[in-house]
């Protein structure tokens, strides 16, 4: 079915048919409109993040960079990404695993709370950590409450001053919760596209759960899986809203690259500001680049299974 | 009991149980639980505390300029998102390969980036503000700052939902149309743009829903002064920041009710664009 459909698009690349073409001056015109847009809103920007964090020399832009206090933003930044990327890849190639490969009543209210992140402001999915591990929140009341339940726990928590919020574990957790469902919505169509037959085949050939997993499914799902952990990647580095709800704004202690941005930039640091956000940019083009290579590698893999 | 809740019979893949308990954990502890945190608080207002919050002058003026800019910013990107798609699917030119990739540009770079980016060009000295300065438009700092802002950040939705109905859309159909006579608009207007439709919708939806939570690009080009120029995402923050924990929370109460009412349409939508498509293959 696929070859014969892939023929019929061929011939549609070069030539150009006049019964279903459009006129040349429409076509300019389209894609001058097209080209403006993208310009306006795309490319000037982008140039625009570079050209500013260089307006003042090479020196101060390695200067900005090199500063102990964008140091520490750029390791709190790959510390929350070095543990939330993980954790969210394993939940999602769990959540594939059981979603796609076997049949359960409520498969569809599963997949819409997973999806449930992606919908929420960044505001709102900061502030709902706040609401369980602030000062006001239930592990604030747990922690002050005359009769807790485990006093001893209550006790060693405060003795040790015992924070989530507004210190490291709670950007990382409000990292988390924004690439949730990054690797799970990856994975899941395509190991649904891909059925059982083959994890059915090795099991009946003798293969264990493991082997199964590591020597069929991993393979099928390679790229699929890389492209989710590139979009997880670039989210978790680049999230500002809900790490800045939670975020104490501790210069040097729970500032992320993003809120390092900020802060100069409230300075009138724009140069400064620039510089640091132009390292963001930069990553982002990595990940577009990434991005790219894993869609054209999992195109091929299929389209050389087929 | 599990076995009828599940319909289980003899698996031949094994690893069912772990993985989804595994997932309802993983779900419950980092999204469920503390989403409840949300209704336990805001549950801590009476009913007419709750109104007050949430029908406030400052609170009803968020709600217009956050649903307006990104119900605008949102048909925007319709226009220009379907000419972007129609574009790099069907013409050739140079650089469309880049063109194509650059897109996704909006997914990929941090909000504070755009943010602080887009104010600075379209401020009044800026390399874009400046064309519309003697026109006597000002686009930084203001409403039509906020709209900028949330059209950038809406700008691939459009563009990759329609885009791979249009790959796939069958040229015979085309052609068929044009040995019947029809001419090329009106093959445009009554064959090829219903089949979009569904798309178009869908993408619309995803570009209003991620407009109205956005925080970190309007941040910066807004100059976020109540009643004017604050969304909605930013009064939460303001609360928030003066330790106004119920009043927050009743805010995100509606913002998240519309969330999920959004979510279940755009579920709807997909399934309906999917079995619309479906038939047409067929």
């Amino acid at each position: 079915m696929t070859p014969v459909a892939t023929t019929l698009h061929l011939p549609r690349a070069g030539t150009q048919r006049r019964s279903t073409s459009e006129p040349p001056w429409v076509r300019w015109l389209l894609i001058t409109i097209a080209l403006l847009f993208l310009t306006l809103f795309l490319f000037v920007p982008l140039i625009a993040v570079f050209a500013q964090g260089l307006n003042k020399g090479i020196g101060f832009y390695l200067k900005t960079l090199s500063d102990p206090l964008a140091w520490s933003a750029i390791k709190l930044t790959l510390i929350a990404a070095g543990i939330s990327v993980p954790l969210n890849c394993v939940f999602g190639v769990c959540a594939a695993w059981a979603i796609a490969k076997f049949d359960f009543r409520g498969k569809n209210i599963l997949l819409t709370l997973i999806d449930l992140p992606f919908s929420i402001s960044p505001v709102i999915s900061g502030m709902i950590y706040v609401l369980v591990f602030g000062a006001q929140g239930w592990l604030g009341l747990y922690m002050n409450a005359d009769k807790p339940w485990f006093p001893w726990l209550a006790q060693w928590l405060n003795v040790h001053d015992f924070h989530i919020i507004f210190a490291v574990p709670g950007i990382v957790l409000a990292t988390i919760f924004v690439t949730f469902p990054f690797v799970a919505r990856e994975l899941i169509p395509l190991m649904q596209a891909q059925g059982r037959t083959e994890e059915e085949a090795a099991r009946v050939l003798g293969a264990s759960g493991w082997q199964t997993f590591w020597r069929v499914t991993l393979p099928n799902i390679k790229w699929g899986l890389i492209y989710g952990v590139v979009l997880c990647n670039a989210r978790a580095m680049g999230e500002f809203g809900a790490v800045s709800v939670v975020s104490g704004h501790i210069r040097g202690e729970t500032n992320t690259i993003p809120l390092h941005v900020e802060i100069l930039y409230n300075e009138y640091n724009f140069t400064g500001a620039f510089a640091v956000a132009s390292v963001l940019a930069f990553l982002a083009l990595i990940t577009l680049a990434l991005k790219l290579w894993a869609e054209r590698k999992n195109a091929a893999l299929h389209a050389a299974s087929q | 009991m599990a076995q009828k809740l599940f319909k289980s019979k003899t698996r031949v893949l094994p690893g069912f149980r772990l993985t989804l308990g595994y997932t309802l954990l993983y779900l419950s502890l980092i999204v469920l639980i503390p989403l409840a945190a949300v209704f336990w608080k805001t549950s801590l207002l009476t009913w007419p505390q709750f109104v007050q919050v949430i029908t406030s002058p400052q609170a009803l003026a968020a709600y217009r300029l956050s649903f307006g800019a990104s119900l605008l910013a949102a048909l925007i990107n319709s226009v220009f998102g379907l000419i972007v798609a129609w574009v790099l699917v069907r013409y050739n030119f140079f650089g469309k390969k880049f063109v194509d990739a650059l897109v996704d540009l909006p997914f990929a770079l941090p909000t504070a980036v755009a943010g602080i980016t887009l104010a600075t060009l379209y401020a009044p000295n800026g390399w874009i503000g400046q064309f519309f300065e003697p026109l006597g438009i000002k686009i930084s700092f203001t409403r039509l700052g906020v709209l900028v802002a949330l059209t950038f950040i809406g700008l691939p939705f459009i563009v990759r939902t329609v885009q791979p109905i249009l790959e796939d859309f069958e040229p015979e159909i085309e052609e068929a149309a044009a040995s019947l006579g029809a001419n090329r608009w009106q093959v445009f207007w009554r064959i090829i743009f219903p089949t979009l439709t569904p798309a178009l919708i869908t993408g619309f939806a995803l570009a209003f829903a991620r407009a109205l939570g956005e925080y970190g690009s309007v941040v910066f080009i807004s100059s976020n002064i109540p009643m004017k120029t604050q969304i909605v995402p930013l009064l939460i923050m303001t609360k928030l920041e003066q330790f106004d924990y119920p009043g927050a929370t009743a805010l995100a109460v509606v913002m998240l009710v519309f969330s999920f009412v959004l979510l279940l349409t755009i579920n709807v939508l997909q399934w309906w664009a999917n079995r619309y498509n479906a038939t047409n293959l067929s």
